[in-house]
């Protein structure tokens, strides 16, 4: 499998070196694309087709609170519910959920500080939506769940679930739509520890994964299997009902920032601190029905701390990557 | 992000302050019976870096450094070391002064993006801290002083996980972000390109507690291994071979953070910003300056209230160093630098409004010539004088 480098998308200004830090919304009725990287206190917007140049630019800013400085954004992602996609920002001061275009703020939440040490740094991280069911992280461990209707700013909070001690790095939901899965969420940390859910009115933890103080920045749910990246640079997946560990990679050399899926072709993407990218086939063996990888692809973004990697398509016959200190979106198409 | 940053960036960047300075003293240095009263003799430079340092660690100063809070602007750090390279004899012009912050800051961004692990950037800060305490082996007062610091680094930072280490990371990686000068002692060495990024390798060893990538291990649900497979990672990596000292003394494993100047090579910079690719739409990227916020006006009179600067005996000349070759080219440098790198040092006497500023005021009221405290004078004339030159 090969691929090949495509026209680069060209930036305002440079991604944080923060995890997760790209997102990518195909919009095929129309052959764009559209991207989301966050950078500072804002978020920048673009839409393009393939190997074309950026049609439209929009800046988001986090929503300022009391307090120094201009917080952060953590975090951007869109949401793909049943009725609608909206994209969700989160920063150091709580969460702005948009229309996907970015054009409308549609409802904002603001962390509650209340019971911060004076040491700790507050923040929301971890996106995912499930059903209609959006999932944010939070500073403290604590992951928010929030009701969203078909239409309209009436958001709510649904449940706070309680189950991490670390703050959130990533929560990921199982992409397939109306498949027979009971686990459809998983929410990783700091600590590398990583639970299943079965989303509904109220949230059922299936599965706890215990870590080993290394975090875990990023996880994706596929057919039952749980994917993670660690700091220490490996790839671990486990059965998700199980929580057994099926594969173990040494991966990376440094710090895993990214892991994105194609599901419609189990393949999956990791990005890392050192630079590098690889693609992976994931698979069932269909006499144990044990998960199997096979490592597809290898590319070395030259001097780069790549902080965001995702597939541009659901058949990963595309990706883009970002990195710290890199002014454009890197486009890689299978030749 | 994280509020446990602050002295990890003031410590490092002190460090390189201090690593440069020495070199260029050194090569100023004359005999002292050879040395006309404006050159610099051995004696006066011991004297620069003693004075530096010991208002660096000084222990009031540090605790306030220690607090936990947010990072501030690079104005606003900017302005603290102006006030620290200023402790001493030593006076540096704005060319001077703008190219020692840009090799300080690009030197950090270096060492940090290049730590193996987020935790090394501790055993880089030891680095720094050991060199320092050799530049002052001859004055054991100070010597207590940082090996004080080294105790509370310890204490604050030792049992941080990685998680909190890696928060540290990204968030001195946020505050170094577009920063693309480039040095010419990098670009020699190839750590740097000419579009001022650095080099990232993708050989040596991995670091600890990673293993070399390129191996797939397959289990069943019994934990038992069924498969092993390896692939092509595409770099070069070797396994670590042992992990640095956190203690106060001790291998520290890591290069980075050490003295990397020597006495042949001459320092320079190239400050310009290397060519960017901008969409032809673009408007300017970095929004206007805006004026210091009041918290960072309050966290610097904090900072530079617990500064106690040495009364210099006398009305004795400030000595001039240059961090170039001729005064000419210095003078050209600060002429010339282009707007967007401008550090734009507070002119703090600008601000406006006086409630704003109240803790700066206080501050700068008991510093008045005629009616300070005998203990204050030295703070008060140092303070002013600074406040006139910004």
């Amino acid at each position: 499998m090969m691929y090949r480098r495509e026209r680069p998308l060209l930036l305002r200004s440079c991604p944080a070196a923060l995890y997760n830090n790209l997102c990518v919304l195909p919009l095929p009725a129309s052959g764009l694309a559209q991207f989301a990287l966050v950078h500072g206190s804002n978020c920048e917007l673009l839409s393009a087709v393939p190997n074309g140049l950026p049609l439209s630019h929009r800046l988001l800013h986090a929503k300022e609170g009391a307090g120094l400085n201009l917080p952060l954004i953590t975090q951007a992602y869109w949401c793909v519910l049943p009725f609608r996609v909206l994209l969700v920002l989160t920063s150091q001061r709580g969460i702005q959920i948009y229309e996907s275009d970015g054009s409308v703020m549609v409802y904002w939440h603001a962390l509650d500080s209340s019971d911060a040490l004076p040491a700790q740094a507050l923040f929301a991280r971890g996106i995912a939506a499930s059903g209609h069911y959006i999932c944010v992280g939070t500073w403290s461990g604590r992951v928010l769940v929030f009701d969203v209707p078909a239409k309209g700013p009436n958001i709510m909070l649904s449940e706070e679930l309680n189950e991490h001690r670390m703050p959130v790095t990533d929560i990921a939901a199982e992409p397939a739509q109306g498949q027979d899965c009971v686990a459809d969420v998983v929410t990783a940390d700091d600590s590398g520890l990583l639970c299943v859910w079965k989303s509904g009115p109220e949230f059922k933890l299936l599965t706890r994964i215990s870590g080993f103080g290394i975090p875990c920045p990023s996880v994706q749910l596929w057919q039952g299997s749980v994917a993670a990246g660690f700091g220490d640079g490996q790839i671990r997946i486990f059965e998700a009902s199980s929580g057994a560990l099926h594969v173990q990679i040494n991966a990376h050399a440094r710090s895993i920032s990214a892991l994105d899926l194609a599901p419609e072709a189990g393949k999956l993407l990791s990005g890392a601190e050192d630079s590098f990218v690889h693609i992976w086939k994931l698979s069932r063996n269909p006499d144990s029905g044990c998960i199997e990888v096979e490592h597809c692809h290898a590319e070395c973004v030259t001097d780069t701390l790549v902080c965001g990697a995702r597939f541009c398509d659901p058949k990963g016959s595309s990706f883009a990557v970002t990195g710290y200190d890199l002014a454009e979106i890197l486009r890689y198409t299978c030749a | 992000m994280s509020v446990r940053t602050l002295p990890l960036l003031f410590l490092n960047l002190g460090g390189e302050m201090l690593y440069i300075l020495d070199q260029r003293l050194r090569a100023q240095n004359i005999p002292a019976d050879k040395a006309r009263k404006d050159e610099w003799t051995e004696v006066d430079r011991k004297r620069v870096m003693n004075d530096i340092t010991s208002t660096m660690f000084n222990k009031k100063f540090l605790g306030e450094l220690f607090k936990p809070q947010e990072l501030y602007s690079k104005k606003a750090l900017r302005t603290v070391y102006d006030r620290l390279a200023h402790a001493s004899i030593m006076r540096l012009n704005q060319g001077s002064m703008d190219k020692l912050y840009d090799l300080m800051t690009m030197a950090f961004k270096y060492q940090v993006l290049l730590c193996p692990r987020p935790k090394d950037v501790l055993l880089v800060t030891f680095n720094h801290l050991d060199a320092i305490k050799d530049f002052i082996r001859d004055s054991p007062v100070i010597v207590k002083q940082v090996d004080e610091t080294f105790r509370k680094l310890i204490e604050v930072y030792g049992c941080l996980s990685a998680g909190e280490f890696q928060l540290i990371r990204q968030t001195l990686l946020i505050f170094f972000q577009d920063m693309h000068i480039r040095v010419s002692i990098f670009l020699k060495d190839k750590v740097q390109n000419s579009n001022g990024r650095f080099v990232l390798p993708t050989s040596g060893p991995v670091p600890w507690g990673t293993d070399v990538p390129g191996l797939i291990r397959m289990f069943n649900n019994k934990g038992e291994e069924v498969k092993r497979v390896e692939f092509k990672y595409g770099g070069n990596y070797v396994s670590a071979k042992n992990e640095g000292s956190f203690d106060l003394y001790g291998d520290r494993g890591l290069t980075l953070g050490t003295n990397m100047y020597n006495m042949s090579q001459p320092v320079e910079t190239h400050v310009s910003e290397a060519p960017k690719n901008l969409p032809l739409n673009t408007t300017k990227a970095s929004p206007a300056p805006n004026p210091l916020a009041k918290e960072e006006l309050n966290f610097l009179a904090r900072l530079m209230g617990g500064m106690e600067i040495k009364k210099t005996s006398g009305p004795e000349p400030g000595f001039r160093l240059n961090l170039f070759t001729t005064d000419e080219e210095e003078e050209h440098a600060a002429l010339t630098r282009p707007e967007e790198l401008s550090y734009q040092v507070i002119n703090i006497q600008a601000a406006q409004d006086q409630q704003r500023n109240e803790e700066l005021s206080r501050i700068m009221g008991e510093f008045e010539v005629h009616d300070q405290p005998p203990q204050n004078t030295s703070k008060g004339d140092d303070l002013l004088a600074m406040m006139d030159e910004l």
